[in-house]
């Protein structure tokens, strides 16, 4: 049985169109409804920095669709922005890799300053607003906090934010250059280094296609484990952002319980599997660590006292005037404009749209046993903030009920990942931010030579943009915290 | 008055939760401090040093550098003769870059030694600030830990504050990717003297996983060599506060 968050196919079995019936079919696709998920280019298999062709995947009545188009090098390339706004970072990304020109694209500026662009960060094409009484206001790229560097800039009239201009790249590591170089054994490590935050649902997302590439099947029980991990990640790092939003908007007892709180969950996931991150937890077609009775018992035991510890800072939390007037109304992002925009992850069902690949692809643990999606209708900071507040008490319940499906399971031996020649492999996983991506290509000798991942925060960044709009000033850090983006996930 | 009393519920149900010995503490099922036996390697194997994702090993002698080590349990994993064995231990700070490789026989960490410049200047008051460059967010989550209300670095006199020009040093996480070179550099110059600079997780002190990237700029690193390396991917709070309670001459952790 296939997964119908993973999609294998064999090179030659893939749909291959001209760049013509490619790109009207992805235009009549996202018209009709299809949800746009990713879309990129790959390069001729021995020329890295040559452009070989167009992906494109969605999301077509619950199934994830594929299709590409070669690409020759007199292409005159067409862009969909313009007419399809949701593409514009995708658009962004290919201009940037493989200078491929897309004349009229309104909106063509770096994403992450890689190649030819690595070290040019002083050569951002800002937007300029001009007037006698605007001002502009530069932040970053290193920030206040203890957060990762971006630059943000402000075109300001009065304290009323008019633009704000998102320039990231600072984080750029290489990754994707170092994904198909990098031994297959030794990838796991730096695939939980893309964004650490999310380090479970990279570190699944990998397994799945990995798995898929190979052949190699993993049993029920395995899975249900990795679901737990991968809902205690999501309860973790929403109490990271609930705390931040607390702490932005001075509501300290909020700051410091749900900052304790974490604490609790983190430290469940090291006694699980040695890492408060559950780094190294899982690799493709293993299970290294053992899950027995007494790790059972011990889920059990935290989640009961962390649920009622809970209950009572979030009724604080929702009631407080104080939350209510600085998140109420801040930021929003309204339904037409998030799905025009192509926002996914909670950022998305912040605005009433209902994206949430555990249930639009359910498969594997989430199809035996389904997990609830959450949505808010406002689009706020307030919806953002609650939207995570509902979904952490859903993952709760969640876990204590697959918790009881489980026996005794012993890790098991390592597993050698020998992925057949001339495969595609894509799989999604829904992590706590949104979608993560991975997209894996073998050649003929079976190596791996393609490697994509694509992380929420690339499509969302834009959704923060929106929110700031004729917001004032002052309210940045909450419509900024309550997105909680990933800067490293975007600049790879 | 009902707001009042849910207030108080909070704080009823908060209780006391700082650690209270951070030189104490029992963080179970942590995976630090690898202790290296005395028994020898089968003949020829390499499994360990193939399989490590940061090359951090060295045979014969047997050395793991925890400078370059993602503690990923996969050389204890693979090897025949149980040569590796990581333990709870989460003293994995510093002063020197070689102070951080453990070798066969030699199981603990040589221990922090308190630098008595650093001590008679900053021993009561330290201020940091935090550099993230091209760090995954995972260091940074556990720096922001070192503040919380379980770690609480705020009782012993260290802040991470909001400018340089407030601080005392940097607190530096990542591998130091070539387009945060700059920034960084610009950041370190506008604290004012005396200053230094921390390195914290297996990016900062080695490059960790990206250390083969090309996308790095590692230059900052060898104009100012850090007071004090700590290790692990990402190192847990207590090997963080531990590290700077050594550096400073914290004679003990109690509070």
């Amino acid at each position: 049985m296939t997964n119908a968050n993973v999609l294998i196919s064999k090179r030659t079995d893939i749909p291959t169109l001209s760049y013509e019936d490619f790109r009207s079919k992805v235009l009549d696709d996202v018209k009709s409804g299809s949800r746009l998920v990713s879309y990129f280019a790959t390069p001729v298999e021995s020329r890295p920095e040559e452009i070989g062709a167009l992906q494109c995947v969605m999301i077509n009545s619950g199934k994830l669709e594929y299709f590409r188009c070669v690409v020759n090098s007199d292409l005159e390339y067409r862009q969909l922005t313009s007419e399809l706004p949701a593409f514009h970072c995708f658009e962004r990304e290919i201009h940037e890799q493989y200078g491929l020109e897309m004349p009229g694209h309104p909106w063509l500026k770096p994403i992450r300053f890689e190649g030819r662009w690595l070290k040019r960060m002083d050569e951002y094409p800002f937007y300029n607003l001009a007037g006698k009484e605007v001002h502009e206001v530069g932040v970053g790229p290193i920030h206040a906090g203890v957060i990762e560097p971006g630059h943000f800039r402000f075109m300001c009239f009065g304290e009323t934010v008019e633009h704000l201009e998102i320039h990231l790249g600072y984080q750029h590591r290489g990754v994707e250059k170092m994904l198909t170089k990098t031994p297959i054994r030794k990838l796991s490590p730096l695939i939980e280094s893309i964004a650490g935050d999310s380090a479970v649902a990279y570190s699944l997302g990998f397994c799945r296609a990995m798995e898929a590439l190979c052949g190699l099947k993993v049993a029920d029980e395995i899975e249900t484990i990795r679901g737990i991990a991968i809902e205690l990640e999501r309860i973790a790092m929403h109490l990271v952002g609930l705390g931040g939003i607390a702490t932005d908007v001075a509501f300290l007892p909020g700051s410091s319980t749900y900052g304790r709180l974490r604490t609790a969950i983190i430290n469940l996931s090291m006694r699980l599997c040695g890492s408060r991150f559950g780094r190294s937890w899982f690799r493709p077609g293993e299970l290294r660590f053992p899950f027995l009775q007494s790790h059972r018992e011990d889920i059990r035991k935290t989640l009961a006292q962390f649920q009622s510890d809970i209950a009572i800072i979030n009724k604080l939390f929702q009631e407080s005037r104080s939350v209510q007037h600085r998140l109420r109304t801040t930021g929003i992002v309204p339904p037409e404009l998030a799905d025009e925009i192509g926002l996914v992850g909670i950022a998305s069902r912040s605005s009433g749209l209902k994206r949430d690949t555990r249930s639009e692809l359910a498969s594997g643990v989430y199809k035996k046993h389904p997990i609830e999606m959450i949505t808010e209708p406002d689009g706020d900071c307030w919806a953002r903030g609650i939207v995570r507040l509902r979904e952490i008490d859903v993952s709760l319940d969640w876990i204590l009920k697959v918790v009881e499906t489980l026996a005794d399971v012993e890790g098991g031996p390592r597993v050698d990942c020998i992925p057949q020649p001339d495969r595609r492999a894509i799989s999604i996983e829904e992590g706590w931010r949104g979608e993560v991506i991975h997209y894996l290509a073998t050649n003929g000798q079976g190596e791996l030579t393609e490697y994509k991942v694509q992380d929420p925060s690339l499509r969302n960044w834009f959704g923060l943009a929106q929110a700031v709009k004729n917001n004032a000033i002052y309210d940045f850090p909450i419509c900024n915290k309550s997105f909680d983006l990933s800067y490293c996930g975007n600049d790879l | 008055m009902e707001h009042f009393i849910d207030a108080f519920k909070v704080r009823q149900s908060q209780g006391k939760q700082f650690v209270p010995d951070v030189r104490a503490a029992n963080p179970v099922g942590f995976r630090g401090l690898p202790l290296i036996s005395n028994t020898p390697c089968e003949s020829g194997c390499t499994q360990c040093v193939d399989d490590c994702p940061t090359s951090a090993i060295k045979l014969s002698p047997f050395s793991l550098d925890l400078g370059k080590c993602v503690f990923c349990d996969e050389c204890a994993r693979v090897c025949p003769s149980q040569k590796v064995a990581f333990t709870a231990g989460y003293r994995l700070a510093s002063r020197t870059r070689d102070g951080l490789v453990v070798r066969e026989g030699n199981n603990e960490l040589t221990p922090v030694e308190a630098s008595e410049r650093i001590r008679k200047i900053f021993g009561r008051s330290l201020k940091l600030r935090s550099v993230s460059a091209g760090g995954c967010n995972g260091c940074e989550l556990e720096i922001n830990a070192i503040a919380n209300v379980n770690f609480d670095i705020g009782r012993y006199g260290i802040e991470i504050v909001a400018s340089p020009r407030h601080s005392d040093g940097v607190i530096l996480s990542g591998p130091i990717s070539a387009n945060m070179a700059a920034a960084l550099e610009l950041c370190y110059e506008g604290i004012p003297e005396p200053k230094f600079v921390i390195a914290v997780g297996a990016c900062a002190i080695s490059g960790g996983v990206f250390e083969d990237s090309v996308a790095l700029d590692r230059k900052f690193l060898g104009r100012f060599a850090p007071e004090l390396y700590v290790a692990g991917c990402p190192p847990h709070p207590l090997s963080i506060v531990n590290g700077l309670l050594d550096l400073l001459g914290h004679a003990d952790g109690r509070w």
